[in-house]
C-alpha cells in the first residue's frame, strides 16, 4: 500500500507548492492593505471636504459682504432686501449662547449628580436599571425632543410664567439640557470609575461619610474628566439643530430674556433651506458663513476638550 | 501635640451624617430626573399618538387633510436611504478600524487619521448637511437623491462605526493571530478567518447602534433637499425622498392640533422601529460577545 504523491511530498516542497498555487492569495495580500488604507483616507478626505466647502462658499460669501460688517453689525436682516439687508452674525451667536447657557444650567448640576450616585451611591442592581435608560434617552432622535419642547414644556411654561412667547428660547434650552443629560452622565461617570478604590478607602478610614468622600475626594480627582464631559456638552448643545428649529423661534436677536423668541445659527441654516434661496444669492452663501462659524466654535470646543483631559488628568 | 477633641468630633459628627442623607436624596433625585423624563415622554407620545394609528396610516401619502395623511412615503424613504447608508458606512467604517488595528504602521499619518476621527465624531450632523449639499448634491450632480441623502449619512455615522470596530478588534487577544500565524495563515487570512468572526458581535452592536442614529437624523437630510411633501415611492437610488424624521418635523411646524397628533403618530413608529433595532443589537451584545 503506497503512500499518495500529496503524502510524500516533503514541508519545503508543499511550501513551494503552495506559494505558486497561492499567487491569487499573494495578489489579494497586497492589495487589502491598500482598500483598507483607502478606506481610512476617506474619514480624511471627509475633512478636507467639510473645511474646504465651508472655505469657497464663506469665501465667496465675503465677497459680497464684509467680512467687518459680518462680525461688527448687530442685525442680521438677509430676507431683507437691497440696502436693507444686513448680515451680522452677532445676533444668531447671541442666541446660540442664550440656548447653550440654559441647557447647561439644567445639563451640569444633573448630569454630574447622577454620575456622582451611580458611581459612588448605586448598587450594582440600580445601575444596572439606570444605565440602559440613560442610553436610551441618549437614542431619542432630535426631532423628537424638538416636539416634546413644543407640545409639553412650552405649554407649562406658558401657564406658570407671564408673558412666554410660543416660539421662545427657554422650553428649547431646557430639552437641548435634557439631551446633553445622559452625556455629561455617562462621561463623567467613566471618569469617577477611574479613581482607583484605595485611595476612597483612605478617606472612610479616616472617618469620611460617604458624601465626604464623593465631594473631596473622588470629585477633585476625576475633575478633569467631569470638565472635559461639560466641554463637549457644551459643544453639542451649541450644534443641536433640530430643537431649536422647532421650539426656539425664527427671530434672531441678541437678547438674555429667555421667554422671547430667538434663533440660533443651526436653526437659520434649517430655515434658509427650508426655504426658496436659489443657488448663487447671497442668501444661500451665508449658510456656510454661519457654518463656517458654528464649525468653528464646536471644534475649538472639542480640541479643549481633548487638551483637558490629557493634560490635567491625573495619573495613578 | 494637639488632640482631637472628641466633643466637637461628636456634635458635628450628627450634622455631618444628615447633611450626607440630604445629599444622597439629591443625588437620587438628578438621576432619577432622567428616568421620569423618559416616562412623560413616552406617555405623552403614545397617547397623543396612538389615534392615528390604523392600517390607513401606513397605507397612504402625506395629505393637507390630517385624516387622510400617511406615513408610507416616509417609511419607504427611510429603508431606501439605509439601504445606501448601512452598505457604505459599513464597509468603509469597519475597513478603516482594521487598517487602523491590523496594518497602520505607527507613524504620523496613522495618528493623524486617528484624531481626525475622533473629530469628526464631534462635527455637528448640520455641517455634514452642509458637505452633502456641496459635494454630493452639486458638486457630483446626484441632484436632490436618496444617493446623495444616503452617501451624507454615512460619512456622518463613519466616525462612531469605526470607533466601535476599533474596540472590538483591539479586544480580540493577540494569542489567536499568533496561533493562526504559526498555522501558516497569511495576515489577511488570519484577519478575515480569525481576528473578524470573534470581533463580529461587538461589531455588529456598534453599527447597529450607528443606523439607528441615522434613522433619526433629520437636520443634515434637509440640507441636503429631502423633501417635505412627497405623494410618489422613490423608484431608484437617483429619485427624490422623504425620511420619518422629516415628515413629522413638517407635521410638528404646522400650527393645527391634528397635525400634532399626526405628528406624534409618526414619533410612535420611528421610535417603535428604534426600539426594534436597539433590542437586536442588545441582543446580539449579550448572546455572542465572548470574554477572553
Amino acid at each position: 500500500m503506497g503512500l499518495s504523491n500529496k503524502e510524500n511530498r516533503s514541508v519545503s516542497e508543499m511550501i513551494r507548492h503552495n506559494k505558486r498555487k497561492g499567487s491569487s492569495t499573494q495578489i489579494i495580500e497586497k492589495l487589502v492593505p491598500y482598500f483598507l488604507l483607502f478606506c481610512g483616507i476617506i474619514s480624511i478626505l471627509t475633512t478636507i471636504g467639510i473645511v474646504f466647502t465651508l472655505l469657497v462658499e464663506t469665501f465667496t460669501f465675503f465677497n459680497r459682504v464684509p467680512f467687518i460688517e459680518f462680525i461688527t453689525s448687530k442685525e442680521w436682516l438677509p430676507f431683507y432686501t437691497g440696502e436693507d439687508a444686513s448680515y451680522g452674525i452677532w445676533p444668531l451667536v447671541a442666541g446660540t449662547l442664550l440656548i447653550t447657557g440654559i441647557a447647561m444650567i439644567v445639563a451640569v448640576p444633573i448630569g454630574i449628580g447622577s454620575a456622582i450616585y451611580l458611581s459612588e451611591y448605586a448598587s450594582q442592581r440600580t445601575r444596572q436599571i439606570i444605565k440602559p435608560v440613560l442610553e436610551v434617552l441618549a437614542g431619542i432622535p432630535t426631532i423628537v425632543y424638538g416636539f416634546f419642547a413644543l407640545t409639553f414644556v412650552t405649554p407649562i411654561l406658558r401657564t406658570f410664567i407671564d408673558g412666554v412667547m410660543i416660539y421662545n428660547a427657554l422650553s428649547a434650552g431646557l430639552v437641548v439640557g435634557i439631551m446633553i443629560i445622559p452625556m455629561i452622565a455617562s462621561l463623567s461617570e467613566d471618569a469617577m470609575n477611574s479613581v482607583p478604590n484605595s485611595i476612597r478607602d483612605g478617606a472612610y478610614a479616616m472617618g469620611a461619610t460617604k458624601f465626604e468622600v464623593a465631594t473631596k475626594i473622588v470629585l477633585p480627582a476625576a475633575m478633569s474628566g467631569i470638565i472635559a464631559s461639560v466641554v463637549l456638552g457644551i459643544s453639542r448643545a451649541i450644534g443641536e439643530t433640530m430643537i431649536v428649529a422647532v421650539a426656539a423661534g425664527s427671530s434672531p436677536k441678541a437678547t438674555l430674556d429667555p421667554t422671547e423668541s430667538i434663533q440660533t445659527m443651526t436653526a437659520y441654516i434649517v430655515q434658509v433651506s427650508l426655504g426658496d434661496a436659489g443657488y448663487g444669492t447671497t442668501i444661500y452663501y451665508s449658510i456656510y458663513a454661519v457654518g463656517m462659524t458654528l464649525f468653528v466654535f464646536t471644534l475649538i470646543m472639542n480640541l479643549l476638550a481633548q487638551y483637558i483631559s490629557k493634560r490635567f488628568r491625573e495619573v495613578y | 501635640m494637639k488632640l482631637i477633641n472628641q466633643e466637637t468630633v461628636e456634635k458635628k459628627m450628627t450634622s455631618r451624617l444628615i447633611m450626607n442623607n440630604v445629599q444622597r436624596a439629591i443625588l437620587l433625585m438628578a438621576t432619577l430626573f432622567g428616568l421620569v423624563v423618559l416616562g412623560i415622554l413616552i406617555y405623552r407620545i403614545v397617547t397623543q399618538g396612538i389615534g392615528y394609528i390604523t392600517p390607513e396610516f401606513f397605507m397612504n401619502f402625506a395629505s393637507r387633510f390630517p385624516e387622510k395623511a400617511g406615513i408610507k412615503a416616509a417609511i419607504v424613504g427611510t429603508l431606501w436611504v439605509m439601504a445606501v447608508t448601512a452598505p457604505v458606512s459599513f464597509i468603509l467604517g469597519v475597513g478603516t478600524a482594521i487598517y487602523l488595528e491590523e496594518y497602520a504602521p505607527k507613524n504620523k499619518f496613522t495618528k493623524l487619521i486617528q484624531i481626525n476621527i475622533s473629530n469628526l465624531a464631534g462635527v455637528p450632523s448640520i455641517v455634514f448637511g452642509l458637505l452633502g449639499l456641496t459635494i454630493f448634491v452639486r458638486l457630483l450632480e446626484m441632484g436632490r437623491s436618496v444617493l446623495a441623502g444616503g452617501y451624507t449619512l454615512s460619512l456622518l455615522i463613519l466616525p462612531v462605526i469605526v470607533v466601535a470596530a476599533q474596540e472590538a478588534i483591539r479586544s480580540v487577544p493577540q494569542e489567536l493571530r499568533d496561533a493562526s500565524f504559526a498555522m501558516g495563515a497569511t495576515k489577511w487570512q488570519t484577519i478575515r478567518r480569525v481576528v473578524l468572526p470573534a470581533a463580529v458581535p461587538g461589531i455588529l452592536t456598534g453599527s447597529i447602534l450607528a443606523f439607528s442614529r441615522a434613522i433619526g437624523e433629520t437636520a443634515p437630510l434637509i440640507m441636503i433637499g429631502a423633501l417635505t411633501f412627497i405623494a410618489f415611492l422613490p423608484e431608484s437610488v437617483y429619485s427624490g425622498f422623504t425620511v420619518m424624521p422629516i415628515q413629522i418635523y413638517n407635521w410638528v411646524s404646522r400650527p393645527q392640533a391634528e397635525f400634532q397628533e399626526l405628528a406624534a403618530s409618526g414619533i410612535l413608529v420611528l421610535l417603535v422601529m428604534l426600539i426594534i433595532l436597539n433590542s437586536i443589537a442588545v441582543i446580539i451584545r449579550n448572546k455572542f460577545q465572548k470574554r477572553y
